[in-house]
């Protein structure tokens, strides 16, 4: 937290005020003891869990009450020391200390766990093994299936998003009711996955009685197993997925439908374009900004996918429906596998954000040469 | 003459065949997708009232194909005729149905604080810690947003129970705080950016501090934003169900978790199993429809210019 500028972007700046030295002082006072403070304590917990003295606490958070009483002398220092700069910063404070907590700190603590043998169902505790879970993931087939799994979930997003479109084009017409279809519309997105995987899932398209399997049955599919067979389930969890999710890209594509000039629609129409060519030559480009927001936020949302599968299927059959994450938690719930799975999960981390830098890059390339 | 004018009618019917056409189209389709949305929705409600028998042999229609009953909701200790007798379940269930509350309801606002905080900052002053700047820090924020849960699950399963935060309603919290915040960054930011400037800067010349300007004068005009964010943040706090799956087991569970591990022993109940469905989504299903404007402010900040 070296050195902060901020400079009054917005207004003049107000004339530097002047702080007392002993002003100052007393900020880089407060700001030492904290930092003594909240160092002594950890110390005194390290010292306590490795056993090489007997004064300590049971469990380490009063390190992070310290933390927090840290973060306010952090706090303070920047207004004591730094005036109404420091007052600036203190906006951005809170979310950053918690933010660099609760991630930096637990995601380098799980590139350390990922490289243990560690299973918390054995007795023998945490052990170091180097890179022996990473030689054991590359052979994985269940881990690869997954991977290759996820590639198509996301491929998903695609016949989502003509869904979506289509829906959005809809909602846009010269209806009637339309804020009741729109209410209506988005209402899959506001229920629990987990619930509409037991009700959808399980209850509907259940083999017997299920409304959706008698229907199927009607239409002429003879043995209407939705989860039975890897391809149909696989496709049972993206219809799934997909009813839940289709809203959120409705959403923005109706916003950008609507933010549209009318001019520009009209103009077409006066030129003599039917309805076939004003969509694919006026609006598609001009909503194609709007898309590829939509469908990297889809995307990513996507990469998350678990809450299904893990309910649903729990991955079967055999494995075939299984998400990243998912498999990694029927790694932990079922074999308690922590050292494994961390490795799976930093691994999938990497991929992804490999995987999102590209598209966001690809994406912008995109969006740049149709304007 | 008489050729031009039933040229024109013809053109005119034609026309108007086509325009009927596509109104028959498009609400056919509206009217369709509808039914995809509602159906299951009335299947989850009606299955809570239905008996074994209704449930197996597949009836649909209340009063029609099988006489409506309390079962379900008697199973949860909440139809009429139970609602006032001692049930575990019911205290069971309501002790989820709290725990959903506060966890959602704490998390969303302790995201709203600090993310509109945040927010405000990055949108009007110029920060630079060490060599990171403004959009440095906007981007690790936002960020966040991949970060996918699985990859923070078993780290903090094993922190938490070093810091003895594992199954408490406040691990949870700080969890989904983590998960929203950057959504909630992401709204605000667009939200203050739509103030104008010069509101703040005749408040400071009024005479009022930094502080006091964000929280008299853009405070209340940023509300609506605030809202929208909340409800977002609000949804997928409750509908979570990995980080609580994981990280709680008797006293924090939440409502979501509860649904899932309802497998009896000689198989499922469904109209309990329906009943508690019911419970679970009516709180969200209720705040959509009626502050459906705000969640859809929320989902389009930022993407339309």
């Amino acid at each position: 937290m070296a050195e902060q500028i901020s400079t009054a972007n917005a207004w003049p700046a107000h004339p530097a005020d002047l702080i007392p030295a002993g002003r100052k002082r007393l900020g880089w006072g407060l700001l030492a003891i904290a930092t003594l403070g909240l160092l002594a304590i950890i110390v005194v917990q390290i010292l306590y869990k490795t056993e090489m003295s007997t004064v300590g606490f049971d469990t380490w958070r009063p390190v992070v009450y310290a933390y927090i009483l840290w973060g306010a002398a952090l706090g303070a220092w920047q207004v004591l020391t730094r005036g109404e700069d420091g007052q600036r910063a203190l906006f951005l404070l809170p979310a950053l200390l918690f933010t660099i907590a609760m991630v930096i700190f637990p995601t380098l603590f799980g590139f350390y766990i990922a490289l243990t043998d560690w299973n918390l169902s054995s007795f023998s505790g945490r052990r170091f093994n180097g890179l022996d879970n990473f030689w054991q993931m590359l052979a994985d087939p269940y881990y690869r299936n997954a991977l290759l799994n996820m590639v198509l979930y996301v491929l998903a997003v695609l016949v989502e998003y003509v869904i979506a479109f289509g829906l959005a084009l809809l909602l846009n017409a010269q209806i009637r009711a339309r804020k009741f279809f729109r209410v209506v519309f988005l209402l899959p997105l506001m229920l629990s996955p987990v619930a509409v995987s037991w009700m959808v899932g399980k209850s509907l398209m259940e083999y017997r009685f299920g409304p959706a399997a008698t229907l199927a049955r009607h239409l002429g599919w003879d043995n209407p197993a939705f989860f039975s067979d890897p391809i149909t389930a696989r496709i049972s969890i993206m219809m799934l997925d997909a009813w839940t999710f289709i809203p959120f890209m409705m959403i923005m594509l109706l916003a950008g439908l609507q933010a549209m000039s009318r001019e520009v629609l009209e103009a077409a129409r006066v030129d003599g374009a039917t309805a076939w060519q004003t969509f694919w030559q006026v609006t598609f480009p001009l909503m194609l900004p709007v898309s590829v927001t939509a469908v990297i936020l889809r995307i990513i949302f996507k990469l998350k996918l678990a809450d299904i599968i893990i309910t649903l299927t729990s991955g079967g059959p055999g494995g075939a429906t299984d998400s990243v994450s998912s498999f990694i938690y029927r790694e932990y719930r079922d074999r308690s596998n922590v050292g494994y799975g961390t490795m799976l999960a930093m691994a999938y981390l990497v991929i992804i954000i490999v995987f999102v830098t590209w598209l966001l890059k690809f994406a912008s390339r995109f969006v740049r040469n149709v304007n | 003459m008489s050729v031009q004018t039933t040229d024109y009618t013809v053109s005119e019917i034609r026309s108007r065949a086509a325009f009927i056409a596509s109104r028959v189209f498009i609400y056919g389709a509206l009217i369709f997708w509808a039914f995809v949305c509602l159906f299951p929705i009335y299947w989850t409600i009606t299955t809570s009232f239905k008996s074994a028998v209704d449930v197996t042999q597949g009836h649909l229609i209340p009063f029609v194909d099988f006489t409506p009953d309390w079962k379900g909701w008697r199973s949860l200790g909440l139809s009429p005729d139970s609602i006032f007798q001692t049930s575990t379940v019911r205290d069971e269930f309501l002790k989820r149905f709290m725990n959903s509350v506060i966890t959602s309801v704490g998390a969303s606002s302790l995201a709203i604080i600090i993310g509109s905080l945040a927010a405000y900052g990055l949108v009007r002053y110029r920060y630079k810690f060490a060599w990171f700047k403004n959009e440095d820090i906007s981007f690790f924020f936002l960020s966040q947003l991949i970060l996918p849960p699985v990859v923070l699950a078993l780290p903090f399963l094993v922190l938490y129970r070093e810091v003895a935060l594992l199954d408490t309603r406040i691990g949870l919290v700080l969890l989904y705080t983590l998960m929203v915040l950057p959504i909630v960054i992401w709204i605000m930011r667009d939200q203050f950016n739509s103030i104008p400037v010069e509101l703040e800067e005749a408040a400071l010349v009024d005479g009022l501090s930094i502080w006091g300007a964000f929280f008299r004068i853009v405070m209340p005009i940023a509300l609506p934003g605030m809202v929208a964010a909340f409800i977002l943040a609000m949804v997928l706090c409750w509908n979570e169900y990995f980080f609580a799956a994981l990280l709680t087991s008797t006293d924090a569970k939440t409502i979501p978790v509860m649904v899932a591990s309802q497998t009896g022993s000689q198989g499922i109940n469904w109209w309990s199993m329906a009943a508690l469905a019911t419970a679970a989504i009516a709180p969200l299903a209720i705040i959509g429809i009626a502050l459906e404007r705000y969640l859809i402010m929320g989902m389009t900040a930022g993407s339309v210019k």
